[in-house]
């Protein structure tokens, strides 16, 4: 019960919802840049939410599974193929034995996230099997994965059987999520933010230049944050702080004025001042930035950001009891 | 003490305002908010984070009343405990053994210079101060202490280094601190301990935890390499 990993492309690895509980030994959150993504995926395939999938980026993924598996996944513009035949985005498909999976390079967007019926078996590591890339612990071997690995998996929660039942028989469940959940590459990427805690410390000029104009994603961006190149965000006070806690989504700026928007493998603390902060429903649309993208920013008020958390939230456990009925 | 958001899913608390001014009283305030905060176990917190004279609190927005609610909490929460008075924090020491040889401390030479001190005193001095860890954190496992002797600061390196030992001990301005693991690194490198400080299959996985007292003991070069095999 393994899936072996004939391409793994650019990056790919093995995450899960990440790992909490661990910022005061300066372990960051991790796990699947776009948790979300994740949670969707592993509910298509019948899976509960913290089960370890793959996160794939720019594509070139081929995997080839020992038994049959059901799979699903969301993520940016890609095509996937099982068997040969389309696995649109949000839809469970039935991988037979020693079938491929396949996933082309994307049209827009960078990362995608698969979840396999039963999971991506590794051990846990401090309570959660994401790779650390940072650390290097957790996932496989704590490494981005390589050609030729093959990763254990779970006891499958889906029976094939049963799968080809409910799916018929291009072996594609008819049913899908939200199409804003499972397709988060965007052409025009806009994030909403909230203010940072030293927002007053920016100039009027940066402060009305930070939602006006547009960024465009730098090179040297990774899991870690997405750097951003625009107008010069100046300080009207030279002065770092204090290193205090820094969180995904969290933008700061460092001295040159370029804003730093930080992703999931970020640092746990950090003393540059920070201007605003990306609102927890829009980190997916974060997560699909790739050097060259050009992003803007959008001010909403903390009661809002957290309301339309809420109604995510509750939108997703109605998902999850829709889909249980059509997997029971 | 101020309450303040940090996004819509964490927020921070400043404990105290000049952290810099009595470093020892600043961590044991943060300390004891910190311990306060975990006693109450504060529905819908998931996490907690201390760092100098903050605690970062991360919590589930779908889980809690309203930011307002949860500030107002947090506040009687620590307000109840303040009243208490500055209760005894307790914060453990650890004797941590550090091999000043040369090979350990490519930039002894550098921090001597600039002190103005022969390397036996930046040594005799580094190892005879009593530090306390503000923080552990940036990467994983790396403590930040402070009780660095003020003639011992100096400033990071202009180029960081790409690849710092583990184990290594370096002072980066104000503060010394230890490389958990072999990382990309800029402070200035005077020695190494053979001790293990970080390691994901304990938990938690690092020695050192904000607050905790530290002291270095000098140890030779054979001490080093018996501790090591």
């Amino acid at each position: 019960m393994r899936v072996f990993v004939r391409s793994a492309g650019f990056l790919a690895s093995v995450q899960d919802l990440g790992r909490t509980g661990y910022r005061q030994s300066g372990i960051s959150i991790g796990g699947a840049l776009d948790s979300h993504a994740l949670r969707v995926a592993n509910a298509l395939v019948g899976n509960e939410d913290s089960v370890a999938g793959l996160e794939a980026t720019l594509g070139n993924l081929r995997l080839r599974f020992d038994d049959p598996r059901v799979v699903a996944w969301c993520g940016g513009a890609f095509v996937v193929t099982i068997g040969g035949e389309n696995l649109p985005p949000g839809h469970a498909g039935l991988v037979a034995k020693d079938e491929e999976l396949v996933m082309t390079a994307p049209q827009a967007g960078s990362r995608a996230w698969l979840a396999i019926s039963g999971g991506i078996d590794v051990p846990l590591v401090l309570g959660s099997r994401s790779t650390d890339l940072r650390g290097n612990f957790g996932g496989h071997e704590g490494r981005a994965l390589r050609d030729g690995d093959r990763l254990p998996l779970g006891e499958s929660s889906v029976l094939p059987g049963r799968a080809i039942k409910m799916f018929g028989s291009r072996r594609i469940a008819e049913w899908t999520a939200p199409s804003a959940w499972v397709t988060t590459a965007a052409r025009d990427r806009f994030l909403r933010i909230i203010q940072g805690p030293e927002w007053a410390r920016f100039t009027a000029e940066a402060q009305s230049a930070f939602v006006a104009a547009p960024f465009t994603v730098t090179m040297d961006s990774d899991r870690r944050g997405a750097r951003l190149d625009g107008p010069d965000l100046r300080r009207l006070d030279p002065r770092d702080l204090l290193s205090e806690a820094v969180t995904p989504g969290t933008l700061q700026v460092p001295p040159n004025g370029k804003p730093i928007l930080l992703l999931g493998d970020c640092q746990t603390i950090g003393g540059y001042p920070k201007i605003a902060h990306v609102i927890t429903v829009d980190l997916p649309i974060a997560a699909q930035l790739w050097p060259g993208d050009i992003v803007r920013f959008h001010e909403v008020s903390l009661a809002e950001a957290q309301e339309l958390l809420r109604e995510r939230e509750s939108d997703f456990a109605r998902f999850r009891v829709g889909l249980s009925l059509q997997l029971s | 003490m101020r309450i303040e958001p940090l996004g819509d899913s964490a927020l921070i608390v400043r404990v105290v305002d000049d952290f810099a001014r009595d470093p020892e009283a600043s961590l044991n305030a943060v300390l004891g908010a910190l311990r306060s905060l975990e006693s109450a176990a504060i529905p819908g917190v998931t996490e907690l984070a201390p760092a100098y004279a903050t605690v970062g609190v991360f919590f589930d927005p779908a889980r809690i009343e309203s930011f307002d609610v949860l500030k107002k909490t947090i506040g009687n929460i620590l307000n109840a405990s303040s009243v208490e008075g500055e209760s005894k924090v307790e914060a453990p020491l650890h004797e941590i053994s550090v091999c000043y040889d040369r090979e350990f401390a490519p930039d002894l030479a550098d921090v001597a210079r600039a002190a103005g001190l022969t390397e036996a005193e930046v040594i005799r001095r580094h190892s005879g101060a009593a530090y306390r860890v503000n923080c552990v954190g940036f990467i994983a496992g790396f403590p930040f202490m402070s009780g660095l002797p003020s003639e011992l600061a100096t400033p990071r390196r202009a180029v960081p280094r790409k690849e710092v030992p583990a184990g290594s001990v370096g002072i980066g301005g104000v503060q010394t601190g230890i490389y958990p693991r072999n990382s990309p690194g800029g402070w200035n490198l005077i020695g190494r301990t053979p001790m293990r400080l970080f390691d994901v299959r304990h938990d938690p996985p690092t020695i050192l935890q904000a607050g905790d007292r530290v002291r270095f003991r000098e140890i030779s070069r054979e001490e080093f390499d018996a501790f090591s095999q």
